[in-house]
């Protein structure tokens, strides 16, 4: 076979919604593009523990502290699911975090957002992982099949991840007038970083199209953003908590919300590093895979002493 | 030279994890995850790919003794199968008197 039917092949198993595998031939662009889309969503997991996890300790009760700490839990599996399915594509899991931790590879800019009240709990499970699952929902069907598989099982564990948020705002804002107001708070303060979980607009995303054309992204930015509007403006009424936008408005010709102007000039210098948290998070990130090396190397230590041992013990019978 | 043996040591290996989800039903190939042995490859895959009691078997393969057939041959290697349609039970045409077949 050519280069050139190699890519003809692969071209009919993307207009076919054929799935690729590893063992495919894919074009280097398309290889390229996915270890770096892939590889920085699981970095975003693994970052994205830290903000919640800075919570754990101060959960108001045994069944808030249970429940925060499963779903912290599943953001570090589905951290590895993501690195699982990018080690597929011919990059080591040390180099990913080589990438991570040298500032070479991103995050979403969500994370680098710190976590003031408990508050901020429910908002994040609420927005962020609202967020997450509206642009992770389209990816289970995303063209190469190691990453759709990996969404399809992060998108079953992702719900009752909105859900504890929606529950702990719920709380709050049907509570006392100090918890309503610590909600609201939170509300304002997670509203505008989490619509720009979506990415920049989609005249300002020159990747979207080609992404869109190998199926690895099947919604366009501003599509996802404004679906997550419309449907988080019904959800907010529900808690009767006011929207953080005074543009918003309801457009009858268009049948969506309009809302007010995002501001970009934040976006950029968050995703440049410049966000309220990106160097502590960094930080805390290196810090765990340094002091972390005398655990990786005693388990090889003591996997080979088990392995010596079973050896004497097959000599000896 | 002893630090490239200790850098290469503590890389742990890749293995395959593939779980059996109810007694009854074949193992599936859940993904993948580094551990510095056997045991602690499964040990890892109860606590990574099980959370939800999605598991009564687990089996860990390290990734390097997976074999598996090369997609762009599929053509010649799956040929043969192809034109055999007499495998299929839709070849053949029964009376319809003819019950439970």
């Amino acid at each position: 076979m050519t280069v050139h039917s190699f890519q003809e092949h692969f071209d009919s198993l993307i207009d076919r919604e054929i799935s690729i595998e590893p063992k495919d031939w894919m074009p280097d662009d398309y290889r390229k593009t996915l270890i770096r889309q892939i590889s920085q969503h699981a970095h975003s997991e693994i970052v994205g523990m830290l903000p919640e996890g800075n919570w754990i300790t101060r959960a108001p009760s045994l069944r808030r502290k249970a429940v925060l700490l499963a779903k912290v839990q599943d953001e570090a599996g589905h951290g590895l699911y993501l690195y699982s399915a990018a080690e597929t594509l011919g990059i080591s899991r040390d180099e990913m975090y080589d990438q991570l931790h040298s500032g070479k590879a991103k995050y979403s800019s969500i994370f680098n957002y710190p976590t003031l009240t408990w508050a901020d709990m429910g908002a994040i499970g609420w927005l962020v992982d609202g967020a997450a699952i509206m642009n992770q929902v389209p990816l289970c069907r995303a063209s190469y099949g190691p990453y759709a598989r990996a969404m399809v099982r992060v998108c079953k564990e992702e719900s009752f991840h909105q859900r504890q948020g929606f529950e702990i705002m719920l709380t709050l804002a049907k509570g006392t007038e100090i918890q309503k107001k610590m909600a609201q708070d939170a509300f304002n303060r997670w509203w505008w970083p989490s619509l720009m979980m979506f990415g920049p607009p989609d005249a300002e995303s020159p990747n979207t199209a080609q992404s869109v054309r190998w199926r690895i992204k099947r919604l366009t930015n501003d599509e996802l953003r404004q679906k997550f509007v419309d449907v988080t403006v019904e959800q907010a009424k529900v808690l009767g908590l006011d929207m953080p936008d005074k543009d918003l408005k309801w457009n009858e010709e268009r049948g969506h919300y309009d809302f007010g102007a995002i501001d970009w000039e934040e976006f950029k210098n968050v995703v440049k590093g410049n966000g309220p948290c990106n160097k502590q998070r960094l930080e805390t990130r290196k810090q765990a895979w340094e002091e972390g090396k005398w655990v990786r190397d005693a388990a090889m230590a003591h996997a080979e002493k088990r392995n010596a041992r079973k050896k004497e013990a097959a000599k000896a019978a | 030279m002893a630090q490239q043996e200790i850098t290469k040591k503590s890389e742990w290996p890749l293995w395959e994890v593939f779980i059996r989800s109810k007694a009854g039903l074949d193992h599936k190939h859940a993904g993948s995850l580094h551990a510095a042995d056997a045991q602690m490859a499964i040990e890892n895959a109860r606590d990574v790919y099980t959370r939800r009691m999605e598991g009564v078997s687990i089996w860990v393969v390290e990734s390097k003794n997976i074999h598996a057939s090369d997609p762009s041959e599929a053509n010649s290697l799956y040929d043969p199968a192809n034109d055999k349609i007499y495998r299929h039970p839709t070849f053949y045409n029964l009376p319809d008197e003819v019950k439970y077949m």
